[in-house]
């Protein structure tokens, strides 16, 4: 995944470069809103991670002027800003995500990887999840494990059909908690991951493989482990 | 008034050192009590000179008719002695009554003109002329001819073309008129000099209080905030300013030394998980003895600065929503759903507290709101009902969370069993960072009770603790959305099913 990061604090920009090369991704860095413009106008970006204050073009003006080009690049907005309505400006302007600073990599990694694979994914949403032996169909709303069929409360139908919808890459709570449950506050306590064990136990009670693994530190992630 | 010289030298006034003694002069022109006085000067003495006016012209009237009806009735008297007895009788009369003392002028001439009889020696020429009646200058004796007097005469053509004059002098009326003039002068200076008097004074009280004021309000700013403006007792105008200003510095007083318990409260309650975060790196540093004990510490301390963060996001919400300026992403949303929602969120963690939470929601029940600080607001005071309310007695281990209206309003209700909260500490726990002893134990940091306090209110809402015998009931009211007739499309379903990849929350915009 080739991304490019918008950011001014040359620091911060140094420690997410070395970072996402360590997560075996290819990260360029622009230093000002214009230069970033010019980098992700020549085109070739995956993701593009813009800071929402940047001198020279600031990060929203930055995002408008690439939709303005029809330039779709995912884009995730990171922002010191914590106004309640600010993400919502940012996902007028054009931002596909937001991420209020400060954030664990762990978050941002799991975000842009999601954002790469969407733009990537076919147009169309299959309308069958498949990973392993476990099978969703997001039509009849049927879950199967094998042979079983596997009963599940809307919500957990929900929450195993946006696991399976990225299998193989790192879901935090927080993304979890923002897609299944459209709530975009701080729960105060580990409620997500109440959530996931009740839905585990269903999923991966008596099964020799478990489909439903945590990423320690980061999250969740729907994998087949046999293969 | 004498003007002191640094009137006319440009830059008098507002650029000179505000000195009082100096400045006063030069502001007096300026001030309002001034130019009241200036109005009120030429309005009383417009008014003064009116009613002079009025008066001198109703007395001239006055005594031209008396002139007259003398003049009419000594003619008629002399007419009468003429038809008795000729010319002759009548010039002997006039004769008589010439050498007389008084105003009264008189005189008979043959048709030549020629005098036969009479007090008048020099006459306006022409005067004779014309019958009837005129206002003439004459004289009265030979020496007088140069300052002739005036007077009012009626001439009367006798038979034989003999001519009768006969008259009044007018100096009597002369004399009311200067007498008159005299009294307008004096009275527009004695209005003059009182008004200027009058508006010098009050200017220089009101100005002195005035200044007075400003002095204090210089020396508050200065940073005395103890100084309060001087009262006088009076109960006037400026008193109540005064009054008002003073009750203005109460309040801000108030409010900073609230500010400065908050910061206090801030700089203890980051302080501490600040240290705990500086401890842990510090110990693992100096005691850890493998990898995996210094990766332990490394987990420890970013779950601490994980803490700090939530602490500042949650101060910095509360913050916000004290100044009041989020109006842009209200919309009209559909608390139920946001009610069923958190409810339905909560409800694995509540059976894990061993706790049941039942809802009791009137469905479609509509609000002007955010739908995440509300939402923020609930999910806090939940987690708290589940932190708190677990029942110590043998009361049902049930969280009610119950939505429905009341009157004009929409009634939020989260309800427990638990031990509840004394009533005394049931306004302070509503404060930022006030934990109640017997929470201490629990995680928390003593601010979801405030953040749902200050949505509560930024919804021009009301939020009260009560006794749910036994546990506490939070009850949130808030102001129902107007109705409107068109029902909004997709909101009926829950929205986390529009939630795709795509970040969702833009309809709750």
């Amino acid at each position: 995944m080739r991304l490019l990061i918008v950011e001014d604090d040359a620091e911060a920009a140094a420690y997410l470069v070395k970072a996402f090369r360590e997560a075996g991704h290819v990260a360029d860095h622009a230093a000002d809103g214009l230069q970033g413009y010019a980098m992700a106008e020549g085109g070739g970006y995956d993701v593009l991670v813009v800071d929402r204050m940047l001198p020279r073009l600031d990060g929203l003006s930055l995002i408008r002027s690439l939709r303005e080009q029809n330039d779709a690049t995912p884009a995730l907005i990171l922002s010191a800003l914590a106004q309640v309505d600010d993400r919502v400006k940012g996902l007028r302007a054009g931002g596909d995500d937001y991420l209020p600073k400060p954030y664990a990599f762990s978050e941002l990694l799991a975000r842009v990887e999601v954002l790469s694979r969407r733009r990537a994914a076919p147009a169309s949403e299959p309308t069958t999840y498949r990973v392993g032996d476990l099978v969703l169909d997001r039509l009849a709303h049927r879950v199967t494990r094998g042979d079983s069929e596997i009963p599940l409360q809307p919500r957990e139908f929900r929450l195993l059909e946006y696991l399976m919808k990225h299998a193989g890459q790192v879901v935090t709570r927080t993304m979890l908690l923002e897609n299944v449950w459209d709530y975009h506050f701080d729960p105060q306590t580990n409620v997500i991951d109440v959530h996931v064990s009740r839905l585990r136990s269903k999923v991966d009670k008596g099964f020799e493989h478990p489909m439903i693994h945590t990423i320690r530190g980061a999250g969740y992630m729907v994998r087949d482990t046999t293969r | 008034m004498t003007r002191p010289a640094d009137i006319v030298s440009p830059g008098s006034g507002a650029s000179q050192a505000p000195k009082r003694k100096q400045r006063f002069l030069p502001n007096l022109f300026r001030t309002t009590a001034f130019k009241l006085t200036a109005i009120y000067l030429v309005i009383f003495a417009l008014f003064a000179g009116f009613v002079l006016g009025y008066v001198a012209w109703n007395a001239k009237r006055l005594l031209d008719d008396q002139i007259r009806s003398t003049i009419d009735a000594e003619i008629q008297g002399l007419a009468e002695q003429q038809r008795l007895g000729g010319i002759r009788r009548l010039v002997n009369i006039i004769e008589r009554r010439s050498r007389g003392p008084g105003a009264s002028l008189y005189l008979v001439t043959t048709p030549v003109g020629e005098r036969l009889a009479g007090n008048v020696e020099a006459l306006q020429p022409g005067a004779l002329d014309r019958p009837g009646e005129s206002e003439i200058e004459y004289s009265r004796s030979s020496d007088a001819l140069d300052t002739p007097s005036r007077a009012i005469v009626r001439v009367f053509m006798l038979p034989g073309g003999f001519r009768l004059l006969v008259g009044r002098d007018l100096e009597e009326r002369d004399r009311l008129g200067v007498v008159i003039r005299r009294a307008a002068g004096w009275s527009l200076l004695l209005v003059f000099v009182l008004g200027c008097f009058a508006s010098w004074f009050v200017a220089r009280r009101v100005l002195k209080r005035i200044d007075d004021m400003t002095d204090t309000a210089q020396t508050i700013m200065a940073g005395d905030l103890k100084g309060r403006l001087a009262i006088s007792g009076t109960g006037d105008e400026l008193d109540r300013l005064a009054l008002n200003l003073n009750a203005m510095l109460d309040r801000i007083g108030e409010l900073m030394a609230g500010m400065q318990e908050v910061s206090d409260n801030i700089a203890h309650d980051l302080k501490t998980p600040l240290t705990r975060l500086r401890n842990r790196a510090e110990e693992a540093l100096r005691t850890a003895q493998s990898p995996d004990e210094l990766r332990g510490a490394l987990d420890a301390s970013i779950d601490e600065a994980d803490n700090l963060i939530r602490v500042f996001n949650a101060l910095l919400m509360i913050a916000r929503l004290e100044t009041g300026r989020i109006n842009d992403s209200m919309a009209e949303l559909d608390l139920s759903e946001v009610v069923s929602g958190l409810a339905e969120l909560y409800e694995p963690l509540a059976e894990e507290a061993g706790l049941e939470i039942v809802t009791e929601v009137t469905p479609n029940l509509r609000v002007s709101g955010n739908r995440e600080l509300i939402g923020q607001a609930l999910a806090n005071l939940i987690d708290n009902a589940l932190k708190y309310g677990k029942p110590t007695g043998d009361a049902v281990p049930v969280v009610r969370v119950a939505a429905g209206v009341v009157g004009e309003q929409i009634e939020l209700t989260v309800a427990d069993h638990g031990p509840g909260i004394p009533e005394a500490d049931r306004g302070r726990v509503l404060e930022r960072f006030v934990r109640l002893d017997q929470s201490r134990s629990k995680p928390g940091f003593g601010l979801g009770l405030s953040l749902a306090a200050g949505v509560v209110r930024l919804h021009g809402g009301l939020i009260r603790l009560e006794d749910n015998a036994p546990g506490l009931r939070v009850v949130m009211l808030l102001p129902e959305a107007p109705r409107k007739p068109v029902e909004t499309a997709g909101e009926g379903a829950l929205p986390a099913s529009t939630a795709q990849a795509n970040p969702a929350g833009l309809q709750s915009v």
